[in-house]
């Protein structure tokens, strides 16, 4: 025992772990994030996968990265710039040593710097990785992780590949004594994980043990580190990615609609997961459907809100493109449906597995014809469990198609997610009747707008709608012209009404006065709201709006925006809300863009808010 | 069939113009469902038509049910998820040759292959009328229409080849002009439990007229057709004296009389086999066979997933909000 070790309290931490896609790094992560979670610390991760499944190992492209920020308060964000790099190859080293914080460090794994690999990870010939020009001065510790994990295992009858496999594991034994963790929570995974394969259970603990001594006496470091728990609300958590988060969200509205769930879907990245997750609740009564593509996803979603049903469907910028005249088909008929985009890189298949915000006007307007619908978006992972159940409401309550946007940053992210009672969420009500007297399919109550729900099947009511223009009463084909301008302004003023069943828009108010407000929307949340907290703590007037509707804007929208001098916008776009409140507003906004397929840095805020104070 | 039905023709047939022009088939396929959706003694209400665009595509208008006219070529996909949500409803598909076969066609493909129970009246008059006289999948080879102006240059689809090609489990045609027949058809396609295709060779007046004749005409249909009758003789013509039999792998029309009456094929409508066999004849060389070519038994996916929902309530229990909500793996704070 080496008594000289300090323990170092600091507040947030961010860890990039980064190897070959095999290495098991989003694994290594998410155990490093359960533990952390589970000590009590605000959690935020972002993984970072490769486009190819098994890029050709120890290339660059190949590498598959996952960073964590937790911290004893809340951290909004996965973190711009790592405190601790683990690479477990020379690719990983070279992908991500820039970003390294100055008084950061790197951990690798030194058996795999062999000449080969260290060539196949793209260095120049004759360049040591590991000098201090090639890791631009950062420190690195360079532990034997493979040998050792051999070593640890020299007792167990296994072969060969598989102790090598076990690797990450000693790396997570690493940080576990240096963060001061409990290995307690992986090792209970990995007893029911390897419930039917003991060995392999045993095998992977015995090499977090020995990666937990290691770090303890290697010498390596001189401290340990504590990051204390955060002072969240007490309640029961879990950890939840966004997908996952949406899917359960949609699932539990269902029940709180007293309805059945039906997504109809087809796969794409990076909204797959939350079909899949869907899928898993069967006991629920719900019917996944896995489609023959994005058209026939929406349009068996369309055919169940007809028959009944809460339909969803699930997809990114591509398969919204693709839906699109079947949104139409939603909007004329009045069929309560929830369209969810985790958005991606466009245009085309652009960067399928990076995240943007460039599908908002799409949201908007990319439909033929007057073709209105409430657009909302979630801001952080755990948001889209409520953003789901959100959008379900509108669509239930109003009979009107719902876009929410996500994105692949928020799909993919994790953080705690306090698990709500139920009597905090929302009741959900819908607009099905059963009673003949006096029915029209057009018949609207006076204050939604809405139309009456009708189940084929219900005695007594039957009626045919369709995609041609409808009598604004009786539902009959109408081809009259002053019918159609009736129903096209009146669908139009369904969607306008529902700012008065939304939230005010809210503002992080700085008491220094209103010179700036940054405005976001979306996945962009934890990094302007942690940048402007900080300018507030230096008593800077800066301010942050945060958007979750957007079609209708909250009624208070334009009452904010007149408040402050300057207005920044900041979107992972070339400007797409910019030019909305422009329209929408008598107002002049800032831009503030980024399109790299990567969520804004505070660094990138600041270059702009600076030079407005 | 229900002989004591206690619902008529009538208590089918809603408020409103039909709007075809006049002398079109739809006309007598509207008639011929509305009869037999009358004599199947379910409630109205129990029906819900779906269809895409096309002329075709009115039909749901134009029957007192739930009716649901939706978006050009998707009408098979918007009815697996109304059959899907509630298996219970009696779903009828009404598309035409170019909204079902060209526009919808992938979904086609994927209805027919998950045994969606539901029946699909293929209304085929070989051209697009709503649009004015384009060709459409099932054109022949060399039709002259406004967009071949020089005649077609693709072989059409035979939906029927196509639909025994995906293992379909119940495979028919008919003509507009075979009232009998085609409402016997309609009424197993009712009755059958799993995807029903039925081709009706249709006439469109106005753009592609007589396009059918050999098969409807009073003069050409004897020659021209071929009745499949399940478990009777393929024999043929006016005077009955042409026969199908057996060349290899191929189908072969022979006189009655040049033959071994044994050598002469029987229809099977349980035989899959033979179903593919009868596809082929398709062109000049064959007469038109009209009937049922398959009906088998498979599972449906509307059962399968109603099936699989229960089977994994029965296995976890009822999922509640509660355990939605606390399910994997959770912390206190």
């Amino acid at each position: 025992m080496n008594d000289t070790i300090k323990i170092q309290e600091l507040d947030q931490v961010v860890i990039r772990f980064s190897g070959d896609s095999g290495d098991g790094m989003q694994l290594t992560g998410l155990q490093f994030t359960g533990a952390s979670a589970v000590h009590g610390n605000d959690v935020v991760t972002l993984p970072d996968f490769p486009a190819e499944i098994r890029a050709p190992a120890g290339t660059i492209s190949g590498i598959s990265g996952f960073q964590v920020q937790f911290g004893s308060k809340k951290v909004n964000t996965p973190g711009d710039f790592p405190d601790v790099l683990v690479a477990m190859n020379p690719a990983g080293l070279l992908a991500n040593i820039k970003d390294l914080k100055r008084d950061g460090f790197a951990i690798i794994d030194r058996d795999t710097f062999t000449a080969a690999n260290i060539k196949k990870a793209g260095y120049a010939e004759e360049v040591d990785p590991l000098s201090p020009e090639a890791s631009l001065h950062k420190k690195i510790i360079a532990a034997p992780i493979t040998s050792q994990t051999m070593a640890a295992l020299s007792d167990f009858e296994m072969d060969k590949k598989s102790k090598e496999r076990c690797k990450n594991f000693f790396t997570l034994g690493i940080l576990f004594w240096l963060y001061d963790l409990s290995p307690q929570y992986t090792t209970d995974w990995l007893k029911v994980k390897f419930g039917k394969k003991p060995i392999l259970a045993e095998a992977n603990i015995k090499t977090m043990t020995e990666g937990m001594l290691y770090a303890q006496n290697s010498g390596f470091f001189q401290s340990q580190y504590r990051v204390n728990s955060a002072p969240t609300v007490p309640g029961t958590y879990r950890s939840l990615t966004g997908n996952e988060a949406a899917g359960i969200g949609l699932v539990a509205a269902a029940h709180l609609a007293g309805l059945k769930l039906f997504l109809g879907s087809y796969p794409i990245t990076p909204a797959t997961t939350i079909l899949e997750e869907v899928a898993k609740h069967k006991n629920h009564d719900v019917k996944a459907i896995q489609m023959e593509d994005e058209i026939a996803g929406i349009c068996s979603s369309i055919g169940a809100a007809w028959a009944g049903d809460l339909a969803v469907t699930t997809t990114s910028g591509p398969g919204v493109a693709l839906k699109g005249e079947a949104m139409g088909l939603a909007v004329i008929t009045e069929i309560p449906l929830v369209i969810v985009n985790v958005q991606r890189g466009g245009p085309s298949t652009g960067l399928p597995t990076k995240t943007e915000q460039s599908d908002l006007l799409q949201a908007m307007y990319g439909r033929n014809g007057e073709s209105p619908m409430p657009v909302i978006a979630a801001k952080s992972p755990a948001d889209c469990f409520w953003q789901a159940i959100e959008a379900c409401r509108l669509a239930l309550k109003y009979m009107t198609p719902v876009m929410l946007l996500t994105d692949g940053y928020l799909g993919n992210g994790s953080e705690s997610f306090r698990i709500p009672d139920e009597s905090e969420l929302p009741k959900l009500t819908h607009t099905m009747v059963s009673d003949p007297e006096g029915y029209f399919p057009y018949n609207r109550d006076p204050e939604t707008l809405a139309r009456g729900w009708v189940k084929p099947g219900t005695p007594g009511m039957r009626n045919r709608i369709g995609g041609l223009e409808k009598d604004a009463l009786t539902g009959a084909v109408s081809h009259d012209p002053d019918n159609h301008d009736t129903m096209v302004r009146t669908r139009q003023k369904k969607i306008d009404n529902i700012a008065n069943d939304i939230p005010d828009l809210e503002v992080l108010q700085s008491k220094d006065g209103n010179e700036v407000l940054v405005i976001g929307w979306g996945s962009t949340y934890g990094s302007i709201r942690n940048r402007v907290a900080k300018y507030q703590k230096q008593g800077k007037p800066v301010s942050h709006a945060h958007f979750t509707h957007i079609s209708p804007f909250p009624k208070n929208t334009l009452e904010v925006l007149r408040k402050y001098k300057k207005l920044v916008v900041a979107e992972m776009n070339l400007g797409q809300l910019s030019k909305l409140l422009a329209a929408e507003f008598p107002v002049e906004v800032i831009p503030l863009t980024k399109i790299q397929g990567r969520p804004f840095t505070e660094e990138e805020i600041e270059l702009v808010v600076d030079t407005l104070l | 069939m229900n002989a004591e039905s206690k619902y008529k023709k009538q208590d089918f047939v809603p408020d409103g113009a039909v709007k075809w022009c006049a002398g079109c088939g739809d006309f007598s396929i509207l008639a011929q469902t509305q009869k037999v959706l009358a004599a199947t003694g379910r409630s109205p209400d129990e029906f819900a038509f779906i269809s895409g665009i096309g002329c075709s595509s009115r039909f749901p208008y134009y029957v007192n049910s739930y009716g649901y006219h939706t978006i050009h070529g998707r009408a098979l996909a918007i009815a697996t998820g109304t059959k899907i949500a509630n298996p219970e409803l009696s779903v009828w598909v009404a598309m035409g040759d170019g909204d079902g076969l060209a526009i919808g066609g992938n979904h086609f493909l994927h209805a027919v292959r998950r045994n969606l129970d539901m029946v699909v009246i293929l209304m085929d008059n070989q051209i697009y009328g709503l649009t004015k006289g384009q060709f459409s999948p099932t054109s022949i080879r060399g039709q002259k229409t406004k967009t071949a102006p020089t005649g077609t240059m693709e072989d059409p689809i035979d939906p029927v080849a196509l639909t025994l090609g995906l293992n379909g489990t119940f495979v028919a045609r008919t003509t507009d002009r075979s009232m009998k027949q085609m409402s016997e058809i309609l009424m197993r396609a009712y009755e059958h439990k799993g995807f029903s295709m039925v081709q009706i060779l249709q006439n469109c007046p106005i753009f592609n007229d007589g396009a059918h004749d050999l098969a409807t005409a009073k003069a050409t249909r004897d020659d021209h057709t071929l009745v499949l009758e399940h478990g009777q003789k393929m024999i043929f013509g006016k005077d009955k004296d042409k026969a199908i039999v057996r060349d290899g792998f191929k189908p072969k029309v022979v006189n009655v009389a040049d033959v071994n009456e044994a050598e002469i094929l029987v229809h099977d409508e349980k035989d899959s086999g033979l179903g593919h066999f009868l596809a082929q004849m398709q062109g000049s060389d064959y007469p038109i066979p009209l009937g049922v070519f398959i009906e088998r038994t498979a599972p449906t996916i509307d059962q399968e997933y109603r099936t699989s929902n229960d089977a994994e309530i029965e296995r976890l229990g009822k999922g509640t909000l509660n355990n939605l909500l606390h399910q994997g793996e959770t912390w206190k704070v």
